[in-house]
C-alpha cells in the first residue's frame, strides 16, 4: 500500500432499487482511515453517512440495496468481493459497530452477558465459562456498576444509557480495530450522552481504536473527532482536520451548517435572534440535480454549478473542498 | 394585566399497575410545579426524558387531567369553566407538537386540516375561511396551491409549519410548543425557529417552548424553567440563568452540551447514574443522588424553589 490507511474507501457506489426508481444514496466516496484516529463523519438525513458505513460492514440489505462500484480496502482485502462467511469473521471482531437505539440491536430474550459473552466465543472460540467472564470484565470496563450482577440481566432492564454501553462492550469485547458508531448517542439524554462520549474518548485513548463517528451534532465533532468528511446528497464536500473544518470552512454547506446551528451563548443583547437559514431543502435522492447538488440552496450558486458537478480541490494538506469557489487551489487527482 | 398563565402547585399522578401482585403504584410525572407567562413572553420548558416537561404542557392545557393545582388562564381559573367555557378558552390556546406528521390526518387535505378548527369554532362564512388558510399558508412560507395537497407529500420542515399554520387558525393568544424542532434536520430547524420568532412579533403570541434542547430553548426564549423529575428546580430570566446557572442540576445540564468550536473550554460535570424512577423518587431532595455538591442533609429535607436573587429561583439548600 502507498499510504497508511487502516480502512481505505474507493469510488463507493450504493444505490437502492425501489418501487419508487432508484435511490443514489451513495455516490462515488473515496476516503481512508487511519489506524487509532476519530474520524467524525457529519451530515443531515438522507446524506449518505449511515448507508456509507452499512456499506464498509456489508450490512446493506440486499436486495433493495446493492453495493454498485467501488471498493473497500482493508487488511489487503477488498470487503465488497467476500463472501458471507469470510465476512463474518471480520465483523464484531476487527471491525465493529454500534448503533443509535441499542434496544433495537439487543435481543430481548438473552441477558446481556450472554450476549456479550457470544461474540467472544464466535471469534475467540471460548468456553461458555470464559465468555461469561468476559463479559463482566467488558461491562466492568465500560463503567457498568455491578457487573457481575448486570450480565445476567436483560437489556429492559437496563436505562437507555446501560444499553448503549452493553452495546460498546459488545463491540469492544474482541478488541477491534475499526469501531464505526452510528449516531451513538442521539437517542440519550443530554447529561447520558455526556457520559458516553467520555466512555468513548477514555476507551480510545487505552485501546487505540480507530472510530468512525457518524454525527449530524457539529458539538459532538467538535469535542470528539480529529479529521472530519461532511457529506451532503451522497457525497463527501469538505475533509479537513477538525480545527480546519471550523476555522477555515470551505464549502458553503459547511459554512450554512454551522451557521444554523444555535450555540449557547451567541445571542445578542436584543434578545431573540434568528438564525441564519439554509433556504430550500435536501434534494431527492431518487432525482438529483444535475451539477453540484448543493446548488439549488447555495448563496454563491453560478450556471457553472448547475450543469458541473465540482471535483474535489485541495486547499490545503489534508482539506479538501468540492466547490468551485475552491478551483484555484490544485485539483486533487482523479479520484474526485 | 395580570399574567396570561398561572399554574399553581400542578401535581399530575398516574397509576401504574406494578409489583407481583399487580399493587398500584403512582408515576410521580409532575410533583408541585409553579409557572407563570406573561402576555408577549416566552417561556422555554427544559429537562431530560421524563422530567414532565411534555406534561406539564398538556396539563396547563387540560389535555390530561391533573391531579392536583389550579390553571389560571387569561384571568379565568379552566375549573370553573363549563364544557362551553373550556371551548372558547381553547380556542385562545394551541399546540404544536414534535412530529407533524402524527399530528396531522393523512386522509385531510392541508386546506382541510387548517380549516378545520375554524369550522368546529363556527368561525366566518366557508369562503372568508378559505381566504385565511390561503392567508395563513403564505404566512407560513407555503404556497396557496399546496393547501389541496396531503400531508405525506410534504417534508417534515413543511409539514411542521402546516401544524403552525393550524394553530394560527383561531388566532390564538398562548401557543405551547412541544419539542417543536427536534424532529427536524438542522438546516430546516433554524427555519422553522426563525418562523416562529417571526410570527411570534406579527400575531402577538405568547409562547411555552417545552424542548431539551438548552440550545433551542436558549434562542428562543426570554425565560426559562429547568425540570428534574417532576419539579422546577430553577427559574430565571434565560440570559442569567445560562450565564450563571445556580443549580447543579442545570449546571451540569449545561456543561454537557457538546460546543460546536473545538478550541472551547471542556470543564465538563459528568453525573453519576441515570435519573431516578418518578414512581420511588429520592427522599429529601430528588437530584442528590446524583448531586456533585451533595451535602448533609440533602437527603432528608426536600428544599423549597425559593427567590435566591430577584427574579431568580432555585430548588437547592446550598445555592
Amino acid at each position: 500500500m502507498e499510504n497508511d490507511y487502516l480502512l481505505e474507501v474507493k469510488s463507493l457506489t450504493t444505490r437502492f432499487h425501489t418501487q419508487h426508481g432508484v435511490a443514489h444514496a451513495v455516490n462515488g466516496v473515496s476516503f481512508g482511515m487511519y489506524p487509532g484516529e476519530i474520524l467524525g463523519v457529519v451530515g443531515e438525513s438522507g446524506c449518505g453517512k449511515s448507508v456509507t458505513a452499512q456499506s464498509i460492514m456489508r450490512l446493506i440489505p440486499e436486495p433493495p440495496g446493492r453495493i454498485e462500484k467501488g471498493e473497500i480496502l482493508y487488511g489487503g482485502k477488498d470487503l465488497v468481493s467476500l463472501s458471507r462467511k469470510e465476512m463474518q469473521a471480520i465483523r464484531g471482531d476487527r471491525i465493529s459497530m454500534i448503533f443509535q437505539e441499542p434496544m433495537t440491536s439487543l435481543n430481548p430474550v438473552k441477558t446481556v452477558g450472554k450476549q456479550i459473552g457470544e461474540v467472544y466465543a464466535l471469534h475467540r472460540g471460548a468456553s461458555k465459562k470464559e465468555s461469561l467472564e468476559k463479559a463482566v470484565e467488558m461491562l466492568e470496563k465500560v463503567q457498568v456498576p455491578e457487573a457481575r450482577r448486570r450480565v445476567k440481566e436483560y437489556p429492559h432492564q437496563l436505562s437507555g444509557g446501560m444499553r448503549q454501553r452493553v452495546m460498546i462492550a459488545m463491540a469492544l469485547a474482541c478488541d477491534p480495530e475499526i469501531l464505526i458508531a452510528d449516531e451513538p448517542t442521539t437517542a440519550l439524554d443530554v447529561t447520558v450522552q455526556a457520559q458516553i462520549m467520555d466512555l468513548m474518548l477514555k476507551l480510545q485513548e487505552k485501546q487505540k481504536t480507530a472510530i468512525m463517528m457518524i454525527t449530524h451534532d457539529l458539538g459532538i465533532i467538535a469535542e470528539m473527532a480529529n479529521r472530519v468528511i461532511v457529506m451532503y446528497a451522497g457525497r463527501i464536500v469538505e475533509t479537513a482536520p477538525t480545527r480546519t473544518l471550523f476555522h477555515e470552512t470551505g464549502h458553503p454547506y459547511t459554512r450554512g451548517l454551522m451557521d444554523s446551528v444555535p450555540v449557547i451563548g451567541t445571542k445578542d443583547s436584543e434578545g431573540n435572534s434568528r438564525l441564519t437559514e439554509i433556504t430550500g431543502m435536501v434534494p431527492s435522492l431518487y432525482d438529483l440535480p444535475e451539477g453540484c447538488s448543493f446548488a439549488p440552496r447555495c448563496p454563491h450558486q453560478s450556471e457553472r454549478c448547475r450543469t458541473e458537478m465540482p471535483p474535489l480541490f485541495a486547499v490545503s494538506p489534508g482539506h479538501e473542498v468540492r466547490c468551485w469557489l475552491c478551483e484555484s487551489a490544485r485539483v486533487k487527482g482523479a479520484a474526485a | 394585566m395580570t399574567s396570561l398563565l398561572t399554574v399553581e402547585n400542578l401535581k399530575v399522578h398516574f397509576p401504574v399497575k406494578g409489583g407481583f401482585f399487580g399493587n398500584s403504584e403512582v408515576v410521580h410525572a409532575v410533583d408541585g410545579v409553579d409557572l407563570t407567562l406573561e402576555r408577549g413572553e416566552t417561556l422555554g420548558i427544559v429537562g431530560e426524558s421524563g422530567c414532565g416537561k411534555t406534561t406539564t404542557g398538556l396539563a396547563a392545557m387540560k389535555l390530561i387531567e391533573k391531579t392536583h393545582g389550579n390553571i389560571i388562564f387569561d384571568g379565568t381559573d379552566l375549573d370553573t369553566l363549563n364544557a362551553d367555557g373550556m371551548r372558547n378558552a381553547r380556542r385562545k390556546m394551541q399546540m404544536i407538537f414534535q412530529d407533524p406528521f402524527s399530528s396531522l390526518n393523512p386522509r385531510m387535505t392541508v386546506n382541510r386540516a387548517i380549516g378545520e378548527p375554524m369550522k368546529v369554532h363556527g368561525m366566518g362564512s366557508e369562503s372568508e375561511r378559505q381566504d385565511r388558510v390561503a392567508w395563513l399558508l403564505e404566512k407560513v412560507g407555503l404556497s396557496p396551491e399546496q393547501g389541496n395537497r396531503y400531508p405525506h407529500e410534504f417534508s417534515g420542515g413543511q409539514r411542521q409549519r402546516i401544524g403552525i399554520a393550524r394553530a394560527l387558525a383561531l388566532n390564538p393568544m398562548m401557543i405551547i410548543g412541544d419539542e417543536p424542532v427536534s424532529a427536524l434536520d438542522v438546516s430546516i430547524q433554524a427555519q422553522i425557529i426563525n418562523l416562529l420568532i417571526d410570527i411570534q412579533q406579527e400575531f402577538n403570541l405568547s409562547y411555552i417552548i417545552i424542548s431539551h434542547d438548552l440550545a433551542v430553548v436558549e434562542h428562543i426564549c426570554d425565560r426559562i424553567a429547568v425540570m428534574y423529575l417532576g419539579k422546577v428546580v430553577e427559574e430565571g430570566r434565560c440570559d442569567e440563568v445560562y450565564s450563571n446557572p445556580k443549580h447543579p442540576y442545570t449546571k451540569a445540564l449545561l456543561s454537557a452540551i457538546p460546543h460546536p468550536d473545538p478550541d472551547h473550554p471542556r470543564d465538563r460535570i459528568i453525573l453519576n447514574g441515570d435519573v431516578p424512577s418518578p414512581i420511588h423518587p429520592p427522599s429529601g431532595c430528588s437530584f442528590h443522588p446524583r448531586c456533585p455538591n451533595r451535602q448533609e442533609g440533602c437527603d432528608l429535607v426536600e428544599p423549597e424553589l425559593e427567590a435566591k436573587e430577584p427574579g431568580r429561583k432555585a430548588a437547592c439548600h446550598w445555592c
